[in-house]
């Protein structure tokens, strides 16, 4: 009933001010990175607390689990968030071609990153490292596989759902629903992929290599 | 970065086209419908609540004695309750589930499902939620998750009874409790609520900062709105940990892992740690918009602005942010350091300023107001009224010399239901029959309220201060049949009282069902502002507001407390009015 009133007592506001000045996508994107944050700090932090209360019961880096081709892995996962960018920035100055060449290059990395812990995973298990008490024989003891298992599976997950939802992106770029004005889905999954990165570099260095 | 990215532009104006009857109130995008679809949802899980806890006060009072076998006893099964005597695997499943049930299935989405969806965009000026298909994806995933906890009740075994605190190893290892099925049943329905709460949050965090309307600062934001928005952040950071150690606690129970076992290497304290790191943000999230919403009821209901709105809303920032310290202070008797417990109490005990700073300006709000004791007005005072002796029994268990005294017993009982039913039930039904109007534009009826907010606020009280008293002569919480106590037993009158008085308190409680129910068809019709408050859902929408909210955008001049204001003609002052505002032509529904 007011909307007339637009010279009075406003702040210096206006309807687009009032906010961060980034759109909501973006805005709940972060939010929601936020919460994902406190989720894998409640694994790590387990898996920190444990290990220091029973140093004897987790093996030595290298002892169980192969040191270099999860290197390698992580390697691809940072090639991955490379591409990402790539992508991103073509959309930005609107090259359809690159924009789906980028995402489904980023897409399959994403992919083989999976495929390499899926073989890790059926190694180790093959070998004894088992997320249970039942059936465990490896280096260490059952609460080395129980923290192992649970926080590379869940990052993993989160790498697959990084995974289908480049796809998508990709069927909708193939469809020409990106333009240089709208791209958020872009970049909001791109945000969601560097930080599924970010929480690997941390995982791999705390758990292979410390 | 500032590119214009088309997901961004407000839909500034009402969507007037007609949507099927499914779409707008079974699977809605409207923030409002979904307010209204939890409020429902809730307030059925709150009756379920109160009839578990009325299954505990019946044995309490007649422990074991088939003279007075429970009434309807016989509808359950006789692995639950054999000729009529409650059997102690079943109290020990009520205990777990009264708790759960009214923390995460009524209370908080009560607090939070309703009142964050229905208020925030429309005390924002806002159309809708920023998400609102997120929005509908919480409610739907809080449904099934009521559905699931509630199957619990129906599988061999029974329900989980290892307590709504799920401590381990008695969680963590089914033989101990007897419970396979109803306890995983208990943490799926757990995670997946998880779920809901973090969509809530991100989609209410992400609307108060991006979708006010013009003119509506930081600092002219109504108290409601803020407390949602600091509980939005404790739900977004706090439920993901709870998530992480529920999921924990399931892998322990069905694949076999090792967190939580000690035999195995496990740390049973790793729970404990993590449940209340998650659990003590959890009792301000139960409490903050409680006080936001009573901030609004006695501004209104005192005509006067509220005392001190900014230190109002710094006071809830730093109750929020000091919560995130004191979670040990639930752990005094788990062997820790007693240097470590000294720091626990002395964060917990700084809680107490910034609350005591809300309760005195509540205090002084009221000073020499012009008070109108409307029903929504006599449930905030008793906040007030209630929470300070809540608060009180605080300090006494934050104490941990104290806490190796009272710990795990009926004075710590008390001291939960005073601040989760004294004070978050108040508040709520505040809220309720405050924001009623504007839900569903009738008015509820006010003797029906007043009956209802008297035998509820005595029989509260018959029912939970002598629990101090039990607690304090050493009655355990969660104890199935105290008598098997020689000093226990002189207390069998006190307990039938106890559970006579919380008989007729629960039964008081259908009379609001009757109110609530009955005014959705025949409540007196609600003009727009029925309290004369100032904020925009009154002063810029009708009752109810249609989808889309308002026909224009709002622009908001000042705070939403300007009462009594020397400079308007009226005794309020809307946020959206220009000028000096003329007074209201419509009536006052002031008593």
């Amino acid at each position: 009933m007011t909307t007339h009133a637009a010279a009075l007592d406003r702040g210096g506001m206006d309807a687009t001010e009032v906010g961060m000045g980034v759109y909501n996508m973006k805005l709940g994107m972060w939010v929601f990175l936020l919460s994902e944050v406190m989720f894998f700090t409640s694994l790590i932090g387990s898996y920190i607390i444990l290990r220091s209360a029973h140093p004897d019961m987790f093996a030595q880096p290298g002892e169980v689990l192969a040191v270099n081709l999860t290197a390698f892995n992580t390697f691809l996962l940072i090639c991955s968030s490379v591409t990402m960018v790539l992508a991103f920035a073509a959309i930005e100055r609107g090259d359809q071609a690159k924009l789906k060449a980028w995402l489904i290059a980023t897409a399959l990395i994403g992919m083989s990153f999976l495929g390499v812990q899926v073989y890790e995973y059926i190694q180790l298990s093959s070998h004894g490292f088992v997320p249970s008490v039942e059936g465990y024989s490896a280096a260490g003891a059952p609460l080395y596989g129980s923290t192992f298992y649970t926080m590379t599976g869940f990052h993993g997950f989160h790498v697959f759902v990084g995974v289908l939802a480049l796809w998508y992106l990709v069927i909708q770029a193939f469809r020409g629903k990106y333009t240089v004005a709208n791209h958020g889905a872009v970049e909001i999954t791109g945000l969601y992929w560097h930080f599924v990165d970010l929480v690997w570099i941390i995982l791999f260095t705390i758990v292979y290599l410390i | 970065m500032a590119t214009t990215l088309t997901e961004h532009a407000p839909h500034a104006d009402a969507h007037h086209h007609e949507l099927s009857f499914v779409r707008k109130y079974i699977f809605s995008e409207d923030h409002k419908i979904i307010g209204i679809q939890f409020l429902f949802m809730s307030l059925f899980f709150l009756l379920v609540g109160g009839l578990l806890a009325a299954i505990m006060r019946w044995q309490l009072a007649y422990p074991t004695d088939a003279a007075n076998p429970l009434p309807g006893g016989g509808l359950f099964p006789e692995t639950m309750v054999n000729n009529g005597i409650i059997l102690p695997e079943f109290y020990n499943s009520a205990v777990t589930m009264h708790g759960t049930i009214m923390i995460f299935f009524a209370i908080m989405p009560l607090l939070v499902g309703v009142f964050a969806n229905y208020l925030i965009p429309l005390q924002i000026g806002a159309p809708d939620m920023a998400f609102p298909k997120l929005n509908m994806a919480s409610f739907w995933t809080a449904f099934p998750a009521g559905l699931i906890m509630l199957a619990g009740f129906f599988v061999e075994g029974g329900h989980s009874s290892a307590g709504w605190t799920q401590y381990a190893p008695l969680s963590a290892d089914p033989e101990w409790t007897g419970v396979y099925a109803g306890q995983r049943l208990w943490l799926i329905s757990m995670i997946i609520l998880g779920f809901a709460s973090l969509m809530g949050a991100v989609n209410y965090i992400t609307t108060v900062i991006n979708m006010r309307a013009p003119g509506m600062t930081w600092f002219r934001i109504p108290l409601p709105t803020w407390a949602l928005f600091i509980t939005a952040i404790l739900i977004l950071l706090a439920i993901p940990v709870l998530t992480g150690a529920l999921i924990m606690l399931l892998f322990d129970q069905t694949i076999g892992t090792t967190f939580f076992a000690s035999a195995t290497g496990g740390e049973p304290l790793l729970w404990q740690h993590m449940f209340w790191f998650f659990g003590h943000p959890e009792v301000y999230i139960l409490i903050l918009p409680g006080m936001g919403f009573v901030s609004e009821i006695i501004a209104a209901g005192s005509r006067k602005p509220i005392f001190g709105y900014a230190a109002m809303v710094l006071a809830i920032i730093a109750i929020a942010f000091i919560g995130w310290l004191v979670w040990g202070h639930h752990m005094f008797q788990s062997g820790m350091n007693p240097m470590l417990g000294m720091s626990f109490m002395v964060t917990t005990m700084i809680i107490a300023v910034p609350s005591a700073i809300k309760v005195f300006n509540w205090l002084g709000t009221m000073w020499r107001g012009d008070l109108h004791f409307h029903t929504p007005m006599l449930h905030a005072v008793a906040f007030v009224a209630m929470f300070v002796i809540g608060g009180l029994s605080g300090v006494f268990v934050a104490s941990t010399p104290v806490d190796i005294f009272l710990h795990d017993t009926y004075f710590v009982v008390a001291h939960i239901h005073y601040v989760l039913f004294g004070g978050s039930l108040f508040a709520i039904f505040g809220a309720i029959t405050f924001w009623y109007p504007k839900m569903f534009g009738r008015m509820m009826n006010s003797t029906l309220g007043k009956i209802h907010f008297w035998l509820t606020l005595i029989f509260f009280n018959l029912v939970f201060f002598p629990m101090h008293n039990l607690g304090i002569a050493g009655m355990m919480r969660r104890i199935y049949d105290f008598t098997q106590y020689e000093y226990l037993a002189p207390f069998q009158g006190l307990q039938l009282f106890i559970s006579w008085s919380a008989f007729v308190l629960i039964g008081a409680q259908f009379i609001f069902a009757f109110n609530f129910l009955y005014s959705l068809f025949r409540g007196e019709k609600a003009p727009q502002n029925p309290w004369h408050a100032n904020s925009l859902e009154w002063t810029a929408a009708p009752s109810p507001p249609p989808h889309g909210n308002f026909a224009h955008t709002p622009t908001v001049y000042r705070g939403p407390y300007e009462y009594s204001h020397p400079d308007t003609p009226g005794d309020y002052w809307p946020q959206n009015e220009p000028g000096p505002a003329a007074p209201a032509p419509e009536p006052v529904y002031a008593e």
